[in-house]
């Protein structure tokens, strides 16, 4: 009985395997894999904001069909073959551990697109990958985090020691050293995108060290949750969302990721034909990096500041990392004047001078 | 009004009928759940327990991938069957599982970039002496210092947690990894890997491993006279001890082989289908194969359909998500369901269910 099951699926695994993926059908179907649940209210949920306005925007003609706290792992890439296999047609995969799952399933289905974000392998003609300049929000809140600190020790909640979060890391430190050279960062490492008692754990280890402006890189409200404990003491920053319920508490600005612009135009493009595979890095200027409302905790005049910053941004006068500026160790990075390679910043895995600390190694 | 009355010996047919009406209750239940949640209970039930392994679409590629999903579930839970007959509660299986892969990874990438065909065979057994080395601790712990096996194998399995979060980012992390915490991708090393053995059946050694696992066990069980000794130790401790079983060896003996299955189940997740050791690694299957085992009755033919059957609300639950934009959350508590109604219908295995007379009527 065991091995005649065994063999049975066996024969039915061969004869069928990957047959029939692709089916005819007249609506684009549109499908996302999420890393934490939906309600996360940060990086999953406006990525699925994003899912949400390519329904509005094409209507009956897009179908929309997403899964949530995928792990990134074993599972991943069995969850992106049953999308694959379910007819989807553009399958955008929303967390860098997708990675290797996204590249490998998008080799046995060349007909449908995959679209992984925050990613650097495109091993397939029909894999693209997305990101946004996370970089330029972080100089924009390092202004603020620097003029609004009494204690001078600014926190950062970080994630994972990957280019990406490090990037932040160094761009929030720039901008809070150059209006307050007394400004110390303390960094910790959460290791983890999504779990809001790790985070809220992290928010407290940075109150008890004396920190009073709290920048998270990770996907819940929870550091801004601990900061309103506080009475106003500690302030924060909404990260990948809004995170708007704290606009009366602690939350004086945020980073939204905007990624319908960019899910709208693949999705468009894949319907009218004019698909190609890409490797986008939009930031302020193309919409999917937005600051969000500054509040009046902050003096007008420094709001102004950091509003002609972001604004010197979005029109390309001005670039958050732009030398002279020197690596952790003294040597020197950016030369005077000199703005920083996509390729440096892409791989970085040095802090800039000033910053105490090393990355987890 | 109902009242139990305590049967003079256990229902032999309970005992094999509980799982079944426990399966059909947790539908009637889970369908109700689905139903208040605005989904087609008929629909959602037959997307899970009907489309993974019958569906036009899917059911090529989700039947193998059922033996994927079941296959360290069975694994695990046959070792830990054997302890749970004599009484010896196991319930650290995850540590050893996570501890088996780490051992099986660091043997094999130690000698990497060599390439050779003993490689494989090797990590195998540091897998499962990884895991074995760990169950030894709470068994020993046991037999020398009388501690309780039940708290000290589930706390270790914090301890190998955290000996995972360690590696992913220090010893075992892939220097050519970008920072990011993670091993090299062990599926992609040719002497390393632990592949499909025959394309398209989602056959690996583990899964090879976990039927021969079933015949062992149920040989052991039936045949054996360590089966007996078990046997014996669960249901009359005292006589076993009479018998001449020595309490200490059979906890050693246990504890020992649980251990190595579930060290086994983690070196081939690690080979095969994870890839890699990150900090997320585990993914319950070591807390999911003790509902595996109770479901399976602790007997090993019981297991291997227990063990298809879960993987089944697995691969089902995620067809759900996909397809009918069920909540990951509802597809949890579905599963929970299951474990409640089977606890609850064993009941029905030691006591009759009697309708009771008034008081003095």
């Amino acid at each position: 009985m065991k091995r005649r099951t065994l063999l049975a699926t066996a024969a039915l695994g061969l004869g069928l395997a990957f047959g029939g993926a692709a089916m005819a059908q007249d609506k684009t179907k549109a499908c996302f894999v999420y890393v934490g649940p939906i309600g996360d209210g940060g990086w999953t949920y406006q990525h699925h904001q994003g899912a949400l306005a390519v329904q509005e925007a094409f209507g009956d003609k897009v179908e929309i069909a997403f899964q949530e706290n995928v792990p990134e792992g074993a599972d991943a890439e069995r969850v992106l073959t049953q999308m694959a296999l379910s007819g989807c047609n553009i399958i955008f995969t929303t967390s860098f551990g997708y990675m290797d799952a996204t590249n490998a399933v998008a080799a046995k289905f060349p007909d449908i697109k995959f679209e992984h974000a925050t990613g650097y392998k495109r091993e397939h003609p029909n894999v693209s990958t997305y990101n946004a300049r996370f970089y330029e929000g972080r100089a924009v809140q390092g202004h603020i985090a620097g003029k609004m600190t009494k204690s001078n020790k600014i926190g950062y909640i970080a994630s994972f020691p990957i280019p990406e979060v490090i990037m932040g890391i160094n761009s929030y430190y720039l901008h809070a050293k150059k209006v307050n050279p007394a400004v110390e960062l303390s960094i910790v490492w959460a290791f983890t995108w999504f779990d809001p008692a790790k985070e809220a754990d992290a928010a407290k280890a940075l109150i008890d060290q004396g920190v009073d402006v709290i920048a998270s890189h990770t996907d819940s409200t929870a550091p801004l949750a601990e900061a309103a404990k506080t009475n106003g003491a500690v302030i924060g920053f909404g990260q990948a969302s809004d995170m708007a319920e704290y606009k009366d508490g602690p939350r004086v600005s945020s980073i939204i990721d905007n990624w319908a612009p960019y899910y709208i135009k693949r999705v468009g493009a894949l319907m009218d034909g004019t698909y190609a595979q890409a490797d986008a890095w939009e930031g302020i200027a193309g919409g999917e990096v937005e600051i969000g409302e500054i509040t009046a905790l902050v003096p007008a005049e420094v709001k102004a500041e950091a509003e002609a910053m972001r604004d010197a941004i979005a029109a390309g006068t001005y670039h958050p990392f732009t030398g002279p500026i020197n690596k952790q160790d003294g040597s020197p990075w950016l030369a005077e004047g000199v703005t920083a390679p996509d390729g440096d910043l892409l791989g970085m895995n040095f802090y800039v001078e000033g910053i105490v600390g090393e990355i987890p190694q | 009004m109902l009242r139990l009355e305590k049967r003079p010996s256990p229902s032999v047919f309970w005992e094999r009928a509980s799982p079944f009406l426990a399966v059909a209750l947790t539908m009637v239940a889970g369908g109700i759940m689905f139903w208040i949640l605005g989904k087609n209970p008929f629909e959602a039930i037959r997307t899970i327990f009907w489309d993974p392994l019958f569906n036009d679409q899917f059911a090529a590629y989700s039947r193998p991938q059922l033996l994927v999903k079941a296959a360290p579930l069975i694994l695990i839970a046959i070792g830990l069957s054997l302890g749970f007959r004599a009484g010896i509660w196991n319930i650290g299986a995850e540590g050893q599982y996570i501890m088996g892969a780490i051992f099986g990874a660091a043997a094999g990438l130690a000698v990497y970039p060599v390439e050779s065909r003993l490689i494989f065979p090797v990590m195998i057994l540091a897998g499962a002496f990884g895991g074995f080395l760990w169950a030894m601790i709470p068994a020993l712990l046991k037999t020398v210092f009388r501690t309780n096996e039940i708290l000290v194998s589930l706390l270790l399995v914090y301890v190998a947690q955290n000996i995972l979060a360690m590696m992913a980012l220090g010893a075992l992390r892939n220097p050519e990894g970008g920072g990011f915490p993670g091993s090299r991708n062990l599926s992609q090393i040719p002497s390393m890997a632990n592949p499909e053995l025959i394309a398209g059946t989602g056959m690996h050694w583990g899964v090879v491993a976990a039927f021969m696992a079933v015949i062992a066990g149920y040989i052991l069980l039936q045949r054996h006279i360590l089966g007996f000794q078990i046997k014996l130790a669960g249901q009359a401790p005292r006589a076993a001890r009479f018998a001449g079983v020595s309490p200490a060896r059979l906890v050693v003996l246990c504890l020992g082989i649980s251990g190595v299955l579930a060290g086994l189940a983690g070196v081939f997740e690690v080979t095969g289908p994870a890839g890699q050791i990150s900090i997320d690694f585990n993914v319950g299957y070591g807390f999911t194969a003790i509902i595996v085992a109770f479901l399976g009755r602790l007997n090993p033919v019981g297991i291997l359909f227990a063990g298809l059957l879960m993987a089944l609300t697995y691969i089902g639950g995620e067809l759900a998500q996909l397809m009918l934009g069920l909540p990951s959350a509802a597809i949890q508590a579905f599963q929970g369901m299951l474990l409640f109604f089977l606890l609850a219908t064993d009941l029905l295995t030691n006591f009759r269910v009697r309708l009771a007379k008034r008081e003095g009527a």
